[in-house]
């Protein structure tokens, strides 16, 4: 038999991790196959955004194994590590350079893929000046997958409508060519439109082979786009299958309704309002 | 379909970037003309300063030396966001290295062409060191150890001078060897056209021409790969470290950086001035940069020259200005003209902060920062 390791790009066994006497996460266990979009879905406090900051480094597990892309990786392994280990996340608060153009964002996002160094840079080598070309035409090149446009490129972030921002942060989290892209809430405050849009720019990321691992209040847009779902309640991972099982899991409906709705919901309806 | 796409992809980004680099180039044949004519006036400016009077021009050579100061300031604070109260350390330790090592106080010659590179490499490193201990503070704290740092540097310039005499201490280093170009001795002056010009137009040339390079540098690290890190720090520094910056290097970068621009602009003070002494390097002059770059626009290279320039010659105009304009009004002198600068002085950085907090010049990021809805 071979380890089964070898086939999931991000594992978790048994991670915790509390502040204070808070319990955020509590032996949470996860696989995540590459090539997959990974759903995290609970209610509000469950410990979704925890778990993410814990996958990029922004906190640190108490306890636990973490294994990313075949190799053990420390948990107190810093964000920038391993963001060039190919960990790229957005932020469910939107957390763009803001004061930078939408080019410039992205130009950032290749710092770790690219490497002229403050001497290059003052004597402006052919070296640097061959990798600046490269950076800008790659920022172009995202930009426009993303499905921004040319004009956008130029333009202070914080100026861009907030559907064109969550958009700017999946294209700087891209430029770091990741191999784990974590989108946390990237629907959060759109509309119809723009989520209908979303959801064709994950599935194209998908066909394009990324692995995806997203967090999402709108069951309904989960449902439809992950492969795998995870179901996260009060810091304990309950639940974790394909969208058919977690849609007829028992725990979940209860987790999400509450003990009295239990009969009902279980018949099948399908927990879209759970987002409140 | 997938290549094809990717090859209209490519082609929209190669026009893309053959328009950005077209504009760039009708741009600079546009200014060519205002460039040429500003080269020329800089040329001439000490020749009709000293028309004025010869203590113009070394105003103007100390503009020059607070306009490398403030751009060297500029990327620490401009670029990096990193609040430094203590920046004219940096400038202190230029200054004594060329003092001690180039004068009769202990008797060594050192060329100071050589000790420039030298100062500034030994600057740079202070300002790594004081930058390692504050890597995790920002803002107003960062400020205060800064602060403490600057003050720590002076106190040891002022009693270094026991058990050995390395500063000489309070009474300051005099005697400082003149830089020579060739074997003329830039102290001296010249003569042309059978008049004598004294040092201070040979050094205004030369300090016009490092603020020129500094500029270069700053122009170029502006827009590379660690410009946009340090900007990328100041606007959102965990996101910065989500993206794979070094942060701590990248910071301690910006540290080193401005503060081997002060360690140069050190050297060429004391060298430029002959004599040292402690009070050059107060607190108050490490305020009087960090105001030239808050309000000439923090973060352009153009607003950051222009508050060095105002800064430095309104005093001169002032002091020129009040005695006879109080003489003419009251027919005697009611107020201490000193008094009436630092009023003045107060009230026009008040009024700046209230009315246009972004600075005369703003870079174009910050102009978004402070007036947006």
């Amino acid at each position: 038999m071979t380890d089964p390791r070898q086939k999931a790009l991000l594992e978790f066994e048994n991670i915790n991790k509390s502040f204070g006497g808070v319990h955020a996460l509590k032996e949470v266990s996860l696989r995540i196959e590459q090539g997959t979009i990974h759903g995290l879905i609970g209610p509000n406090g469950a410990g979704k955004t925890t778990l993410f900051n814990v996958m990029t480094g922004m906190y640190q597990a108490d306890s636990g194994k973490f294994w990313f892309d075949g190799n053990a990786i420390s948990l107190k392994t810093s964000p920038q590590v391993l963001a060039k280990k190919g960990l790229a996340r957005t932020f469910q608060n939107i957390r763009l350079f803001s004061e930078m153009t939408a080019l410039e964002n992205v130009m950032v996002g290749q710092h770790s893929q690219t490497k002229t160094g403050i001497i290059g840079a003052i004597l402006r080598t052919p070296a640097a000046k061959r990798e600046e070309l490269m950076i800008r035409q790659e920022g172009l090149r995202l930009l426009q997958y993303v499905g921004l446009s040319d004009d956008v490129a130029c333009r202070v972030a914080r100026t861009l409508s907030y559907g064109d921002q969550r958009r700017l942060e999946i294209a700087r989290a891209l430029a770091l060519k990741p191999r784990l892209l974590a989108l946390d809430e990237p629907a959060a405050g759109m509309n119809p439109t723009e989520t209908a849009q979303l959801q064709a720019l994950i599935r194209r990321l998908h066909a394009d082979g990324m692995t995806i691992v997203l967090i999402e209040h709108d069951v309904g847009l989960m449902m439809r786009l992950c492969d795998r779902i995870s179901v996260l309640d009060f810091g304990e991972k309950i639940a974790d299958g394909t969208p058919e099982e977690i849609r007829r899991n028992e725990r979940v409906i209860k987790a999400y309704l509450g003990g009295e709705a239990t009969a009902q919901a279980g018949k099948g309806h399908e927990p879209r309002s759970v987002a409140e | 379909m997938m290549t094809e796409q990717k090859a209209t992809d490519q082609k929209n980004n190669e026009t893309h970037i053959a328009q950005y680099a077209m504009t760039a180039k009708k741009l600079s044949t546009k200014k060519k003309s205002a460039l040429i004519l500003l080269a020329i006036s800089l040329m001439l400016l000490p020749f009709a300063l000293g028309l004025m009077g010869p203590s113009w021009v070394r105003t103007a050579d100390y503009a020059l030396l607070y306009c490398m100061l403030a751009l060297g300031l500029n990327i620490v604070v401009g670029y990096a966001g990193l609040l430094d109260l203590g920046y004219i350390a940096f400038y202190a330790l230029g200054a004594y290295m060329v003092a001690v090592l180039a004068s009769p106080h202990l008797n060594i010659h050192v060329s100071p062409w050589l000790l420039i590179p030298i100062g500034a490499g030994f600057a740079g490193l202070a300002g790594a060191i004081l930058g390692a201990p504050t890597l995790k503070l920002r803002g107003d704290y960062l400020a205060i150890v800064t602060l403490g740092f600057g003050e720590i540097v002076r106190l040891f310039m002022q009693n270094l001078d026991r058990p050995i005499n390395i500063t000489n201490g309070t009474q300051g280093i005099s005697g400082i060897d003149n830089l020579s170009f060739f074997g003329h001795d830039f102290g001296s002056g010249f003569d042309l056209f059978g008049q004598h010009f004294n040092g201070s137009y040979l050094y205004y040339y030369l300090f016009l021409a490092l603020v020129l390079i500094v500029i270069g540098i700053c122009m170029r690290l502006e827009n590379s790969r660690i410009g946009r890190a340090w900007v990328a720090i100041r606007e959102d520094e965990l996101a910065a470290k989500a993206m794979g910056i070094n942060t701590r290097n990248i910071k301690l970068l910006a540290f080193a950086m401005g503060a081997s621009f002060g360690g140069v602009a050190g050297g060429m003070f004391a060298s430029f001035q002959g004599f040292i002494d402690p009070t050059s390097f107060s607190l108050m002059e490490s305020i009087m940069v960090l105001c030239m770059v808050v309000l000439g626009g923090m973060g352009n290279i153009a607003g950051v020259i222009l508050g060095a320039v105002l800064l430095t010659l309104t005093p001169e105009v002032l002091r020129e200005v009040i005695r006879p304009l109080q003489e003419a009004l009251f027919g005697r002198q009611v107020v201490d003209p000193d008094n009436v600068r630092m009023l003045i002085f107060g009230i026009a950085l008040v009024a700046m902060m209230l009315f246009r907090p972004e600075g005369l010049l703003p870079s174009r990021r910050r102009k978004e920062e402070f007036h947006h809805d």
